[in-house]
């Protein structure tokens, strides 16, 4: 990462984390993951516990459905790393890669429930334009969204919003499809916390 | 769970805003909102919000040589990254309150 203080100002027995779990899985901690070790009272404790609550708290929206919105949200933000990891993370939790690539490819012509695609079409003008308008909602809302859905939905596009900029700016290493999957299946079986 | 979830996102943003940090309130306040910013960190938070797959290390490169700390960086590109998701946030939210309320575009 672009800081020193990222790769390399951890407290001891938080490198000593990074190392048990490079031994026990194989694999080197994802960058992402680092981030929020580094002072954890600044902004990873917070930032943790919002977005678990986002992507794994109660919602009428399934765990991949909000996958699939984070991975929406970080292709809109053109964010590799976060691309990689949330495509991973939705497939595995749908069990279809497919559906997943058809979205993040076309999302018009997806075979996908429209409450979804106004929900992700949304989310996509609010990251690209900064803000959207109430007609907008209005469409979401027509096409069959909840209201508490949008609000869901519209925490899970300010969880992956930050995500991808502190992603990019720190230069988080993209990783294998490999190690996008190991990453993927730790995050549906322990989420954000 | 609307109101949960914007209780932990106010938490977030009262933490890197209000709380101890390497950079000072005010700073932490001008890279949250991207308002009165010099050079060369005006540069690098427009970076962040605007072309963050573009930040490169000659931008980091820069705001040290102008006296910033790596730990100050850290929390002024966090903060920059918090604020602007928190207007989108707050854009979505008061954009569906008016269309669940009914209103029309104003």
């Amino acid at each position: 990462m672009r800081l020193g203080i990222l790769n390399n100002g951890y407290k001891p027995q938080t490198k000593l984390l990074f190392t048990a779990v490079r031994l026990f899985s194989g694999q080197p901690m994802p960058d992402a993951a680092k981030l929020v070790f580094y002072r954890p009272d600044f902004y990873g404790a917070r930032a943790k516990e919002f977005t678990h609550e986002a992507m794994r708290g109660q919602s009428a929206w399934s765990v991949a459905d909000r996958e699939l919105m984070a991975a929406y949200v970080s292709k809109v933000n053109s964010s590799a790393f976060c691309v990689g990891a949330h495509t991973a993370t939705a497939s595995r939790a749908y069990q279809d890669e497919k559906r997943v690539a058809a979205v993040l490819d076309d999302l018009d012509s997806a075979d996908v429930e429209e409450p979804l695609r106004a929900t992700l079409r949304m989310l996509g003008k609010l990251v690209a334009e900064g803000t959207v308008s109430a007609a907008d909602m209005r469409a979401v809302l027509a096409a069959g969204a909840t209201a508490e859905q949008v609000g869901d939905a519209l925490a899970v596009c300010a969880a992956f919003n930050t995500t991808n900029r502190l992603a990019d700016a720190f230069g988080f290493e993209v990783l294998s499809p490999a190690e996008f999957d190991a990453g993927a299946k730790y995050l549906l079986k322990r989420g954000y916390k | 769970m609307r109101d949960v979830k914007q209780a932990g996102y106010r938490a977030l943003v009262e933490r890197v805003l209000d709380g101890a940090g390497a950079a000072s309130a005010e700073q932490r306040v001008r890279a949250f909102g991207d308002v009165g910013l010099a050079a060369p960190l005006d540069s690098l938070i427009d970076g962040v919000l605007a072309r963050p797959g573009r930040v490169s290390e000659a931008d980091f490169a820069a705001a040290k040589a102008a006296g910033f700390s790596e730990d100050q960086l850290f929390e002024l590109v966090v903060c920059a990254a918090v604020g602007q998701s928190t207007r989108m946030y707050e854009a979505g939210l008061a954009a569906l309150d008016e269309a669940a309320s009914g209103g029309e575009d104003v």
